[in-house]
């Protein structure tokens, strides 16, 4: 059993690895909905993002040239951001109100 | 799995969004009685690591590619109402931060990953708990089934949008059969991942994990 530091320190690094390393070698193929979209046909419906020019934009750093950098911040910023969002969100969840007996 | 915008009409994305909203209530409903302070930092890093893994796609077939959804991950390691939850906060960060799913689209695919994923990954899971032997080495056994399961299941959910309100005009049953067939490889890929995962949070911290806990434990006391 690894103590709550170890295994949250932990799980938090193989996370920032994961999206800030491993990332650059994933497959950029397009994906199953993506694929079936072209095959069949109905890809051509499919609008622009409305957010398409956010500066994370499919995960790339705008403004970063070198691919395996520009993926990897993405994905470091990603991790961290998701951590701060669903750190707070999840700890305000789980607070539990002081019960007052009457 | 992430719509783009543009493949729903607008009436369908909006009862989308609405089913996905009353679902999202639902679950916060469920995770605020469940979630304790010794559970909460477990829903936040699973929802970290779940975005971290759909980065990664990988190859399933001649140029296509899957990543995992992790909603039976989720759902197995904090609950399927954190669970939901924790999807949402990711499906919400990819849209916003990294154009990843049309924001019009953002209920369907919530639909589909947050809720169907997570349900049915989790229903499947414990249906196939049932039956395996009460013990700790089963548990990432049904959670591979129950990951596995939950992919086709999430693209037989964007087939039903697709029926209701596709902009296009292909028909269903063609795009029924190519999104279940890819998604079964793609749903090979997401047992595995979701069954060495557990496994390893199992092997560290059996306590914390949700899918486990609620079968060892018959009885448990809880302070409303």
């Amino acid at each position: 059993m690894l103590n709550n530091r170890r295994f949250y320190i932990g799980g938090f690094v193989v996370s920032l690895f994961l999206a800030g390393v491993v990332s650059f070698y994933a497959s950029s193929s397009p994906d199953g909905l993506e694929k079936v979209a072209e095959d069949i046909g109905f890809i051509e419906t499919a609008k622009e993002n409305t957010n398409a020019d956010v500066a994370l934009s499919d995960y790339g750093t705008k403004g970063v040239d070198n691919e395996r950098a520009s993926v990897g911040i993405a994905g470091v910023i990603g991790v961290i951001g998701t951590a701060v969002v669903a750190g707070v969100a999840f700890k305000l969840i789980a607070r539990k109100p002081r019960t007052v007996k009457n | 799995m992430h719509i783009p915008d543009g493949f729903l009409d607008v009436q369908t994305s909006v009862i989308f969004t609405g089913l996905s909203a009353a679902g999202v209530a639902v679950a916060l409903k469920g995770a605020r009685s469940q979630l304790d302070e010794k559970t909460a930092p477990l829903a936040g890093l699973t929802a970290v690591f779940i975005f971290a893994v759909q980065m990664l796609n990988f190859p399933v077939a001649a140029g296509t590619s899957g990543h995992l959804i992790g909603g039976a991950l989720a759902a197995i390691l904090v609950g399927p109402w954190a669970a939901t939850l924790a999807l949402t906060i990711v499906l919400l960060m990819q849209a916003f931060l990294f154009a990843d799913g049309g924001l019009t689209a953002l209920g369907a695919s919530t639909f589909n990953m947050s809720i169907v994923g997570v349900w049915i990954g989790y229903g499947a899971f414990l249906l196939v708990r049932k039956i395996l032997p009460k013990k700790k080495a089963s548990i990432p056994v049904a959670a591979a089934i129950g990951g596995f399961i939950s992919v086709p299941m999430a693209a037989i959910s964007f087939t039903l949008q697709y029926a209701m309100g596709a902009t296009a005009t292909y028909s269903t049953t063609t795009v029924l059969g190519a999104m279940v067939g890819t998604h079964i490889l793609i749903g090979i890929g997401e047992g595995l991942i979701t069954g060495l995962t557990v496994s390893a949070v199992i092997a560290s911290r059996s306590d914390l994990v949700y899918g486990w806990k609620n079968n060892n434990q018959k009885l448990e006391i809880r302070n409303a």
